[in-house]
C-alpha cells in the first residue's frame, strides 16, 4: 500500500498537484465566512453558570456594558472652571457615541437639595460661565464626600474623573457594533486631546477590552504569521540546504493553514483570541512531516538513489510513523474539547484538522513537487552527525550520573507545581503594549479596579424594596462591604434614600439616615424618580416592580481565589444576617474567575482521556506493552518540569495554560515515538545491546527530533511574543516543554532504557514480548 | 402636562397669528407639516377639562411585569401649556401620593408633589422632561399637552398605516431640554387623530415606537385612545397604557389645581 501510494504519485505527479490545490482553493473560499468575535462573552459556553446568571440580571436591570474615558488634567486638579467645562462638553458628545444609553460623569451628577419646601434636583455641575473659587471648592466638596461617585466618578483627591458611558448593544450584529462603538470614542477622545493639550485622556471599559480582542489578533496576525514564515524558511533552508525543499515545505503550509481556516469558515466556526493562533500552531506542526520526508530522501539520494527512488523509499520509511504522530497530536489538540471555554475548543479541532491535513497534503503533493521540481543534493558536512555520536557516547556513558541527576531535577522541579495558581484576570489577558492595559492600569491606580461583582438582592413581592427591614439589610450589607480592605465602591440605592431623606428635612445632617416606613421610602423614590432626566433613571439600580435592587461592588485586583472568597463570605453574610431574601451574584469578574476552575477539571480528564488513548496507540505502534508503559514517564515529565518551572517564574495559570498539558502531550510524544521505534529496531531486528540501540537511536533519529523541535520551539516562542497574553503565556508554555521534553529524551529516557532493558536483552526480540504484561514493568 | 391627549390644547388667536406670519419662510413641506399640526389642534379645542383613569403596565426584557394605578383630572389653559393633576392609588405605598404639573410649551414646567407619609407638598425644581414617568418607558413629555409651538414640522408623505390613510408628519423639538432630536408622527386624515410615533433620541437612533388603538369619540368632538403602548428598541422594555372611565366638563376649575388643593386630591 505504501508503495503504491507514491506510485500512484510518482506517475500523475500534476495530477496531484491539480486536485490538491483544487481541494484547497474550494475549500480555501470558506475563510471568506470567517468573523472574529469581539466579545469577552465568547469565553463561556452558553450553559456556563456564572454566564447565564449575569444573563438573566442584565436582562432584569440594564446592561453594563460600558466605556470610561479616564480623564486626568496635567495639573492635577479636576475643579477649575476650565476642566469642569471641558467635562461637560465631553459628556455632551458622549451621548453621541452610538448605542449609548447612559453617561455619567461629575458634571452631570443629578445633585439633590433642599431650598426651604423646594426639592431642586439638578445637574451638579449647571454653569460653567461664573464658577467663582467659592462655588468650585463647594462642588468639590459635594462630588468628593458623594459615595456614589468618589473612586468610581471621581478620585478621592479630586485629580482624576471619568465619563462613563453605558452602551447597549443591540447585538445584531455584533462584528461591526462594538468597532463602531470604539471607532466613535476615539474620535472623540481625540478631538478633546486636541481642544485641551493639558489633559491626558485614556480609554478603558468593557467595549474597549472587546476591542482589544480582535486588535491583538489582527496585529498578532500581522506581525506574528510573517515571523514564523520567515523562522521556517530560514530553518529549512539553513538545516536542510534546498531550494525547493524549502518552497515546497511552504506551500504545503499554506495550504494546511488555507484549507483548515476555510473549511472552519464553511463549517460555521468563528474566531476569537485563542482560536486565531490555530494558523500559528499549524505552521509549526505542518512543518515537522515534511523534514522528516526531506531527511530521509536527501539520505537516500546521498547515498546514491535516483530522486524518485529517494523519494518513494522516504514515503515508505515515513507513512507509518508521520501517521503516528499526526494522530497523537490531533489527540492532544481534541482533548481540548473538554475545556468548559469554547475558544479553546475550536484551537484544538482547528489544530486537529489542520495536523491531518498537513499530514495528507505531506504525503501525497509534497512528493508530487519535489517529483515534478529540480532537486540538488549537495555533500553535506558530518559535523552533525559527529555532535550525536558524541552526545550518544556521552549519554552511555555517564548514565550512572544522568539517570539519577535527571531524575532528583525532574522531582525537584515537579515539587514546585504547586506554585501554580488559577488566576483569570482579563485584564492581564494584554500585555502592557495594548493601550487598554495601560488606561485600565492607570485606572486601578488612581481610582477603582475593574474587579466588580453584581449583587440582586430579590424580595419575590412587588415594592418590597421599600420594606425597612430589606433597607436596613442591604445598607449594613453595603456598609460590611465597604469595611474591606479589598473594596474600592459601592453602589447601592440605600445611600440616595439616606440623602432623599435628608433633602426632605431641610438637608439636616441628622436625617442622613434610612427612612422608617415603607410608605416614606416608596414616596421619595417616586418624587426622584420623576425628577430624573433621560438616561439617569434608577433602572441600573432597581427592577420594574421593585422587588429587587442591586449592589454593584468594585474591588481592588485580586487572584480569582480571592474573589472566589469573598463571594463566599458575602453569600455567608446573607446567610446568617437576611435569610429570608434570595441573592444572586454575578459579574464579567466572576465568570473569569470562576472558569479557571471549571475548566482545570474538565481539561484534567479530557488529558487523562488523551493520555490513555495515546499510550494504547503507542503500545500497538510500538508492539509492546510494556514500552507502552515506559514511554509515559518522558511524555508526562516534560510538562510536570515546564509547570514546575512556570510554578517559580510566575505561578499564574488561567483559561490559556490549562490546555497546555493536553496540547503539549501529542507533540512532546512525537520524540519519544521515534527516538524508542528507533530503539527497539536496533534491538529487536539487528539484534543490538542496550548500549548500542541507544547508539543507534542517537544516529538515526537525534538530528531530524533536534531539527523538529528547534522548530517547533521557534514556532511557540514566536506565538510567545503575542500581545494577547493568554495566547503569549501559551506559546511560551508550550515551547517550554517541546524543549524539556528534547532534553528529557535525550539524556533522561535512554539511561533509563539502559537500566530497565539491562537483563531482557533476550526476550525483546521474541514475539511473545508484543503481550507482555504491564505488570512485569513495575 | 399629565393629559394624556396628544393634540390639543386651546392655541389663541395671537399665536396662531404668529404662526401664520412666519410662515413665508417655510418650506411647502415645512408648511404643510405645520397646517396639519394646526388643524389637529384646532379639532381638540374646548373640551374644557377632563377626567380619567389610567392603569399603567410596566414589562422589561425578561418578562416581569409591574402595574400602577394613576387617577389623572385636566384642565384646558389659554395660552400656555395645560395643568393636570395626577393622583397614584397604585402600588399601594405610594397611595394618595398627588402630582400638580402646569406644563409649558417650551420653558420647564412647574411641579408639585404631594407625599402623604411626610404630609408635606414639595415643589420639584428640576429639567426632567425627558425623564422616565414613574419608571415607564414614557416620558414627561411622551404624556403632556400637545401644543403647536412645542416642535417645527416638516410633511413627509401620505402614507396608508393598517390600512388608514394617514399624514407622516416629522416634529422637531423646539425645547433644548428635549430628549430627542424628532419625532415621526402619523396622522388619519379622516380625524388627525395621532396613530404612531417613532421617538429618535439625541444620538438620532430609533428609541421607542408610540401605538394608538380603541380610539373613541366623546362629546361627539374629541377623539381619546383606549390604549396606548409604547416599546423601547434599545432596552427591549415596554409599557402599555389603558385608560377608561373618561368625564368630560366636569367643571373643575383653577381651585382644583393649586397647592392646597393636592393635599386633598383623591
Amino acid at each position: 500500500m505504501r508503495d503504491k501510494l507514491y506510485g500512484f504519485i510518482g506517475k500523475h505527479p500534476f495530477w496531484v498537484i491539480l486536485v490538491c490545490i483544487t481541494f484547497a482553493v474550494i475549500a480555501g473560499m470558506g475563510a471568506g465566512k470567517l468573523e472574529f468575535k469581539n466579545d469577552y462573552r465568547v469565553f463561556f459556553s452558553e450553559e456556563n453558570p456564572q454566564l447565564t446568571a449575569f444573563e438573566s440580571m442584565q436582562k432584569v436591570y440594564s446592561k453594563s456594558d460600558n466605556v470610561a474615558f479616564i480623564v486626568a488634567p496635567k495639573d492635577g486638579n479636576v475643579f477649575t472652571a476650565e476642566h469642569l467645562s471641558a467635562l461637560k462638553v465631553l459628556t455632551k458628545a458622549s451621548w453621541q457615541v452610538p448605542y449609548s444609553t447612559r453617561v455619567d460623569s461629575v458634571t452631570n451628577f443629578q445633585y439633590t437639595f433642599a431650598e426651604e419646601d423646594d426639592m431642586i434636583v439638578e445637574d451638579l455641575v449647571m454653569s460653567t460661565k461664573n464658577l467663582t473659587p467659592e462655588k468650585l471648592d463647594k462642588i468639590k466638596k459635594i462630588a468628593i464626600s458623594e459615595p456614589l461617585l468618589v473612586n468610581k466618578i471621581i478620585s478621592q483627591t479630586g485629580h482624576v474623573s471619568i465619563v462613563n458611558v453605558t452602551v447597549q448593544l443591540p447585538g445584531v450584529n455584533p462584528m461591526v457594533e462594538t468597532p463602531e462603538v470604539a471607532a466613535s470614542v476615539r474620535a472623540i477622545q481625540a478631538k478633546f486631546l486636541a481642544e485641551n493639550p493639558d489633559v491626558e485622556v485614556y480609554l478603558s471599559g468593557m467595549i474597549m477590552m472587546n476591542t482589544s480582542f480582535g486588535e491583538s489578533s489582527i496585529s498578532d496576525s500581522s506581525t506574528l504569521v510573517p515571523l514564523m514564515f520567515l523562522v521556517v524558511i530560514v530553518t529549512i533552508g539553513l538545516l536542510l540546504r534546498t531550494i525547493t525543499g524549502t518552497i515546497s515545505t511552504v506551500l504545503i503550509i499554506i495550504m494546511s493553514i488555507v484549507t483548515t481556516m476555510g473549511l472552519a469558515g464553511w463549517l460555521g466556526f468563528y474566531l476569537t483570541g485563542p482560536s486565531s493562533s490555530a494558523p500559528t500552531m499549524i505552521m509549526t506542526l505542518a512543518v515537522a512531516d515534511c523534514i522528516h520526508i526531506l531527511t530521509s530522501m536527501f539520505y537516500e539520494m546521498r547515498q546514491g538513489a535516483d530522486k524518485r527512488t529517494a523519494i518513494a523509499r522516504s514515503i515508505r520509511i515515513n507513512l507509518q510513523p508521520i501517521f503516528l504522530t499526526s494522530v497523537t497530536t490531533a489527540i492532544g489538540f481534541l482533548s481540548m474539547n473538554f475545556s468548559d471555554s469554547p475558544p479553546f475548543r475550536d484551537l484544538g479541532n482547528l489544530v486537529a484538522i489542520g495536523v491531518m491535513l498537513a499530514f495528507v497534503f505531506s504525503i501525497t503533493i509534497f512528493p508530487a513537487l519535489l517529483t515534478v521540481l529540480p532537486v540538488n543534493v549537495k555533500k553535506q558536512n558530518e559535523d552533525k552527525k559527529d555532535i550525536m555520536a558524541k552526545l550518544a557516547d556521552f549519554v552511555i556513558g555517564k548514565r550512572k550520573i544522568l539517570l539519577p541527576l535527571t531524575s532528583i531535577l525532574i522531582i525537584a522541579s515537579v515539587v514546585f507545581i504547586p506554585n501554580n495558581e488559577l488566576n483569570d484576570d482579563f485584564v492581564k489577558y494584554f500585555d502592557e503594549t495594548v493601550p487598554y492595559r495601560t488606561a485600565t492600569d492607570y485606572m486601578q491606580e488612581n481610582l477603582s479596579g475593574m474587579m466588580m461583582v453584581e449583587i440582586s438582592v430579590k424580595t419575590g413581592k412587588s415594592s418590597g424594596i421599600n420594606n425597612p427591614i430589606y433597607l436596613n439589610s442591604i445598607s449594613d450589607f453595603s456598609d460590611w462591604l465597604r469595611e474591606r480592605p479589598e473594596t474600592d465602591h459601592v453602589n447601592t440605592i440605600t445611600d440616595t434614600l439616606k440623602r432623599l431623606n435628608k433633602n426632605m428635612h431641610g438637608d439636616d445632617p441628622n436625617w442622613y439616615k434610612l427612612p422608617d416606613s415603607q410608605e416614606m421610602s416608596a414616596q421619595y423614590l417616586l418624587l426622584y424618580e420623576m425628577s430624573l432626566p433621560y438616561g439617569l433613571d434608577l433602572n441600573n439600580q432597581l427592577d420594574v416592580d421593585k422587588s429587587s435592587s442591586r449592589i454593584v461592588v468594585t474591588f481592588k485586583n485580586m487572584t480569582s481565589n480571592e474573589l472566589i472568597n469573598i463571594e463566599q463570605d458575602m453569600i455567608r453574610w446573607f446567610a446568617e444576617h437576611a435569610p429570608q431574601y434570595e441573592v444572586d451574584f454575578a459579574s464579567p469578574s466572576l465568570m473569569f474567575s470562576h472558569i479557571g476552575q471549571r475548566n482545570i477539571i474538565s481539561m484534567l480528564i479530557g488529558t487523562t482521556i488523551a493520555l490513555v488513548l495515546i499510550s494504547i496507540l503507542l503500545g500497538v505502534a510500538l508492539k509492546s506493552w510494556r514500552f507502552g508503559l515506559i514511554s509515559l514517564l518522558p511524555n508526562l515529565a516534560p510538562a510536570g518540569i515546564a509547570f514546575g518551572i512556570w510554578g517559580l517564574y510566575s505561578g499564574q495559570v488561567g483559561l490559556g495554560l490549562s490546555v497546555v498539558i493536553g496540547m503539549t502531550l501529542g507533540i512532546v510524544v512525537d520524540d519519544t515515538v521515534h527516538f524508542l521505534s528507533k530503539y527497539l529496531h536496533a534491538r529487536r531486528d539487528k539484534n543490538a545491546s542496550a548500549k548500542e540501540a541507544v547508539h543507534y537511536a542517537f544516529d538515526n533519529v537525534g538530528r531530524a527530533l533536534w531539527i523538529t523541535t528547534f522548530v517547533l520551539v521557534a514556532g511557540f516562542t514566536v506565538l510567545a511574543e503575542s500581545s494577547f497574553k493568554m495566547n503569549a503565556d501559551m506559546g511560551f508554555l508550550t515551547a517550554l516543554t517541546i524543549f524539556v521534553a528534547l532534553v528529557v529524551d535525550f539524556l533522561f529516557l535512554p539511561p533509563l532504557l539502559m537500566l530497565l532493558d539491562k537483563n531482557k536483552n533476550e526476550s525483546v526480540k521474541s514475539t511473545d514480548e508484543i503481550i507482555e504484561t504491564p505488570v512485569e514493568v513495575a | 402636562m399629565l393629559t394624556k391627549k396628544i393634540f390639543l390644547s386651546v392655541v389663541s388667536a395671537l399665536s396662531l397669528t404668529l404662526v401664520a406670519n412666519v410662515s413665508f419662510a417655510l418650506t411647502a413641506d415645512e408648511q404643510k407639516g405645520l397646517d396639519i399640526s394646526i388643524e389637529a389642534k384646532k379639532r381638540d379645542l374646548g373640551w374644557q377639562d377632563n377626567t380619567a383613569d389610567m392603569t399603567m403596565l410596566l414589562r422589561n426584557k425578561q418578562g416581569q411585569e409591574s402595574i400602577r394605578e394613576i387617577k389623572m383630572k385636566s384642565l384646558e389653559v389659554q395660552n400656555d401649556g395645560d395643568k393636570s393633576l395626577t393622583i397614584f392609588n397604585k402600588p399601594r405605598d405610594v397611595k394618595g401620593t398627588a402630582f400638580l404639573s402646569f406644563s409649558h410649551p417650551v420653558a420647564a414646567d412647574d411641579q408639585w408633589l404631594f407625599l402623604p407619609a411626610l404630609k408635606r407638598v414639595k415643589r420639584i425644581s428640576s429639567r426632567n422632561k425627558s425623564g422616565p414617568f414613574m419608571g415607564s418607558e414614557f416620558a414627561f413629555e411622551d404624556l403632556s399637552s400637545f401644543e403647536v409651538e412645542k416642535y417645527t414640522y416638516k410633511f413627509l408623505a401620505e402614507e396608508a398605516l393598517n390600512g388608514i390613510e394617514t399624514f407622516k408628519v416629522e416634529q422637531y423639538p423646539v425645547d433644548e431640554n428635549s430628549g430627542y432630536t424628532r419625532r415621526i408622527v402619523w396622522l388619519d386624515i379622516q380625524e388627525y387623530r395621532v396613530q404612531k410615533v417613532d421617538f429618535y433620541d439625541r444620538k438620532d437612533s430609533l428609541l421607542k415606537t408610540l401605538t394608538f388603538s380603541g380610539y373613541k369619540q366623546y362629546l361627539a368632538k374629541y377623539w381619546r385612545a383606549d390604549k396606548q403602548e409604547m416599546i423601547n428598541h434599545q432596552n427591549g422594555k415596554s409599557t402599555e397604557l389603558k385608560w377608561s372611565n373618561y368625564d368630560f366638563k366636569t367643571g373643575l376649575s383653577d381651585s382644583d389645581f393649586n397647592r392646597n388643593s393636592l393635599k386633598r386630591a383623591r
